[in-house]
């Protein structure tokens, strides 16, 4: 049986390598799979604590947030194409028509 | 536990309708001709109204339905009926913005209808399963409308930066929330509140998820360190999706924003007090500070509305009756003068012209006398001076501010509506003292007429004889609080 802390130190690993993956990266897709990545170490969080908790709750949220994330997905790519589409650029530095 | 029963569907009417109007309008669209869209927005707005007189049917009553997901009660209601507004005045805001800019399409409509729904769901969800999925049927409503433009590559980047710093935000309110259900073992706001107040836990945890929660929710409301993408997407976005996105989701982010902290985490209240009043001078600070310097009206416009969700945070902070009450009288305000002026800023659009920048404004006392008279009352009205109704909201926010002790944050907020009334009056100096530079020809047709009455309207309405919005905040939070 693996403990819960186990799970709790693998999420928020890939948790943090979601966020530095935002925050570092150029590159539009590689900053949504980033985006990705934390959603993912939600679900493994809530998995956990579901079967920790005896609670379907859990799971349950995890069904809803696989669904956003799939809708989520549809939308963002569809914007980058049709920014793809005006401006063939995937580089966030390169898209840069408004700065304060 | 309340048990599934014809009370569900009643809890739930309002939500019913505006999704089947939205589908409604998606599918009269292949019935109707290309040039023929803007029906869909009468008819939308037609449904707007049966919603909102449904809704108004419902008033008085108190569900808590769907095992504990979903309450329909004052609170609820009176967000409702703001959306509402929000969105018809949007709409009308829209008809002949979209014709002009080649994104006359009726799915505009539907998105609108859509992210509407997403608010509603928000501002009655009492788990925070069901506000989460609210939440994201508005931002991803919204994503798509702020892109709506495809040809021009600004709305493109405005999309791609709010989609991209919107999904980031809603993985970082998730993973709050995931903390949250690990520690209380409940996702149900009164599940929450009950546990925190049996004492049963008292690590860092539930901090942590707090403040997870604080940046999730304070991106939605653009408030600061959590800003950045407001300029940006503010000005490239279609200024008519612009007005709604300045208000819609920003009242619902304060809903969901409101009923969690106040009906979950009232045991740590303490701890969020402290940062949400930061939140609220740096916004209030860094809002009205950076909107002097911008000569994009629509980017100006993005600064304010930073620092009024600062403003709106102070209520939020002072906490109590009065302290929620005045938050959402202040919501309620603003929906209408920044409807208002966001209009007026559709309106100076011309043939080449974006009439999106400052200089665009000079000299219009000159050739429309009206047009300048309305933007006068708007910007007199967002910078707080009597007897517009902006007036009223920052006196209720502040009062409820010394009321509870928080005198020194009402004194910055004061001391910050000053300072915004320098970029809010330069826009009358331009009108009133600058010599036109070009021809107006100011887009203006009935629709966008009538949204520009019912909003000066509510902005003077409420400005001279708040007493009745008051009630109606109160009465709303009755049993809530």
């Amino acid at each position: 049986m693996v403990p819960l802390n186990w799970y709790i130190a693998l999420s928020a690993a890939v948790f943090c390598i979601g966020v530095a993956g935002v925050l570092s990266r150029r590159n539009i897709i590689i900053i949504f799979l980033s985006i990705e990545l934390i959603l993912n170490s939600v679900n493994i969080l809530l998995v956990a604590y579901s079967h920790f908790l005896n609670s379907m709750r859990g799971q349950v949220f995890v069904f809803f947030i696989m669904a956003v994330a799939a809708a989520e997905a549809a939308i963002g790519l569809a914007i980058i194409i049709a920014l793809y589409r005006n401006k063939e650029t995937v580089l966030t530095d390169e898209i840069n028509l408004m700065k304060w | 536990m309340p048990s599934f029963s014809m009370d569900n569907m009643v809890s739930i009417l309002p939500e019913m309708i505006v999704l089947s109007l939205a589908l409604a309008v998606l599918m009269f669209d292949l019935a109707l001709p290309k040039d023929e869209k803007r029906y869909l927005a009468y008819f939308s707005v037609a449904g707007l109204a049966i919603a909102g007189y449904q809704t108004m049917n419902l008033a008085g009553l108190q569900l808590d339905t769907f095992y504990g997901m979903f309450v329909l009660d004052g609170y609820a209601i009176f967000f409702k009926v703001l959306f509402y507004i929000a969105a018809a005045i949007a709409i009308l805001i829209s008809i002949g913005y979209v014709k002009g800019q080649e994104m006359d399409k009726g799915e505009y409509y539907a998105l609108i209808l859509f992210a509407t729904a997403g608010m509603m769901v928000m501002a009655s969800g009492a788990d925070l399963i069901s506000i989460y999925l609210g939440l994201e049927l508005m931002a991803l409503s919204v994503y798509i409308l702020a892109g709506f433009m495809r040809g021009s590559m600004k709305s493109n980047e405005a999309a791609l930066k709010y989609f991209l710093l919107g999904a980031f935000s809603s993985g970082i309110l998730l993973y709050g929330i995931a903390i949250i259900y690990g520690v209380t073992g409940t996702t149900n706001l009164a599940g929450i509140a009950a546990f925190i107040q049996s004492g049963q836990y008292s690590g860092p945890a539930l901090t942590l998820a707090m403040i997870l929660l604080v940046a999730g929710f304070g991106f939605k409301v653009a408030a600061v360190p959590f800003h950045m993408w407001v300029p940006d997407v503010y000005e490239g976005a279609p200024t008519s999706v612009t007005a709604f996105m300045s208000v819609g989701p920003k009242a619902a982010g304060f809903a969901a924003f409101l009923r969690v902290f106040t009906t979950a985490l009232p045991g740590i209240q303490p701890d969020w007090t402290v940062i949400i009043a930061s939140l609220a001078i740096m916004s209030m600070l860094i809002g009205n500070v950076v909107a002097i310097s911008q000569t994009n009206i629509k980017r100006m416009l993005a600064y304010s509305s930073i620092a009024h969700a600062g403003y709106a945070m102070v209520g939020f902070v002072s906490g109590g009756m009065q302290g929620v009450s005045s938050v959402m009288m202040y919501l309620f305000i603003y929906m209408f003068m920044n409807l208002g002026a966001f209009g007026m800023v559709v309106m100076l659009r011309k043939d080449g012209v974006a009439g999106e920048e400052l200089k665009d404004f000079a000299g219009l006392a000159k050739k429309n006398r009206t047009a300048a008279l309305l933007m006068m009352v708007f910007m007199f009205s967002l910078a707080g001076i009597p007897p517009t109704a902006g007036f009223m909201g920052k006196f209720y926010v502040f009062m409820a501010a010394i009321d509870a002790g928080f005198t020194w944050l009402a004194i910055i907020g004061v001391m910050m509506s000053a300072v915004s009334a320098y970029f809010y009056l330069r826009v009358i100096m331009y009108m009133y003292m600058k010599e036109p530079e070009g021809e107006f020809e100011l887009a203006a047709p009935l629709s966008l007429k009538l949204a520009m009455a019912v909003a000066v309207l509510g902005v003077l309405y409420i400005g001279m004889a708040p007493a009745g919005l008051i009630d109606f905040a109160r009465i709303s939070i009755a049993g809530m609080m």
